[in-house]
């Protein structure tokens, strides 16, 4: 496979929110606002990268039977180190994100790509790869986070751009919105959309 | 007494895993087709996520909180090694699914052959490693992580078995094509939990 084809392939054509049905939980939790889900996006993109790096650089000394412990082990020492940087440097940002930065570590994003790509793949395809994928990721979570932010709350990034009504403005806000269940419903209008101009991902049942 | 009961029914129904804080959800997606396959997993999930929690509250509270290396070397009573605790909470999770796996293997092989390949599965459920941190999130005492562990498997057991059960009446209706399997299967899970939010008028 071509190397672009690896970086643009999970975009749309094989999106790992949308058709592998991988890393949904923190896509739903943490797009409340367009700043946390563009963190979050980011953090998932270097995690996804760096343990297909570090996989793919182990593959041939990995015995299967482990394997399973071994990626765990790459991958959690890879978010502790995100979430100590984090941390540091974006305070209010991980206090936020709460207990959903560790749970990268169960996201099966990782997991499956490290699997499915980085153990049979050489490194820096599997580099590459682990970008597409984050970039899969975020755009589904910006998306999300975008019309979640602008009509639960009339902001982006915390700016205002629809005035709401209790500031004198004409945006009643959608309560609606800010709630969980929101984020279900636009990532269902979003496979919707995303499978009616591309019905090959069209699945039965 | 009360408190734990309250910390139960939180748990399984105010704050419930799956629909809640929507974790183990990749699992809950995949594994919700039929009500047999949901009810094994959801079994599987309620032992495992009982077990893990208490252990890595002792694990925290004995190894990792800061302080907690006095009752070693009262010197070590300013080390902080929480950082490490992701790294720990998995590894006991990925251990204690393995050791549960050859358990149920050797004492009951009918359970195992029902529970089969959703066993090694839980090990990446975000629902077990989710419940081990809010643990630390909320300070539990080992009674209260045990209570806390059981009844958010527990809530997330229900929630599994309902969607599973919708899915399997659901094949009769019809649903636009592209929005089939997976779209609708997100919206029922919205719908649900706007039902289980009801739930959080309760005061405990």
């Amino acid at each position: 496979m071509k190397t672009k084809d690896v970086l643009l392939d999970p975009l749309f054509d094989n999106n790992p929110i949308a058709l592998q049905v991988l890393g949904i939980c923190s896509a739903l939790a943490v797009t409340t606002k367009l700043e946390t889900s563009l963190v979050m996006a980011v953090a998932v993109t270097i995690v996804v990268a760096l343990s297909n790096t570090s996989i793919s650089l182990m593959r041939n000394y990995i015995p299967p039977s482990i394997r399973i412990i071994v990626q765990l082990t790459v991958i959690a020492s890879l978010v502790i180190v995100t979430d100590q940087v984090l941390q540091a440097y974006f305070f209010d940002i991980s206090k936020q994100l709460t207990v959903f930065v560790g749970l990268i570590i169960t996201n099966c994003i990782v997991m499956g790509r490290a699997e499915a790509f980085a153990m049979q793949n050489p490194p820096v395809a599997s580099f590459v790869d682990g970008i597409g994928n984050g970039l899969g990721y975020g755009l589904v979570l910006l998306v999300v986070g975008f019309f979640r932010e602008l009509f639960g709350s009339g902001k982006l990034f915390g700016v205002p751009v629809l005035p709401l009504v209790q500031d004198g403005g004409w945006y009643q806000p959608n309560g609606l919105m800010v709630l969980s269940p929101a984020a279900f419903f636009l990532i269902a209008v979003f496979i919707w959309v995303l499978r009616a101009f591309k019905p090959g991902q069209i699945t039965e049942d | 007494m009360q408190e734990l009961l309250s910390i139960a029914i939180k748990a399984i129904f105010i704050e419930n895993m799956a629909l809640a804080f929507f974790l183990g959800m990749c699992s809950f997606l995949a594994v919700s087709k039929k009500v047999d396959t949901a009810m094994g997993l959801g079994a599987a999930v309620v032992f495992v996520v009982g077990i893990c929690t208490p252990l890595s509250q002792l694990i925290y509270a004995n190894l990792l909180k800061e302080g907690a290396l006095a009752w070693v070397d009262p010197s070590l009573s300013t080390v902080d090694l929480s950082f490490l605790r992701f790294l720990c909470f998995i590894g006991t999770i990925a251990a204690t699914v393995q050791i549960v796996e050859m358990a149920i293997d050797k004492f009951a092989p009918a359970l195992y052959a029902a529970l089969g390949v959703f066993l090694p599965l839980i090990a990446v459920n975000c629902a077990i490693l989710g419940s081990s941190l809010f643990m630390v999130e909320r300070d539990y005492t080992l009674a209260e992580s045990a209570v806390f562990g059981v009844g958010s498997g527990i809530g997330f057991m229900l929630a599994i078995v309902a969607l599973a059960a919708i899915r399997e009446k659901m094949r009769y209706s019809d649903v636009p094509p592209p929005l089939r399997g997976l779209g609708i299967t997100f919206i029922v899970t919205g719908l649900m939990a706007i039902g289980f939010m009801s739930f959080g008028g309760i005061q405990l």
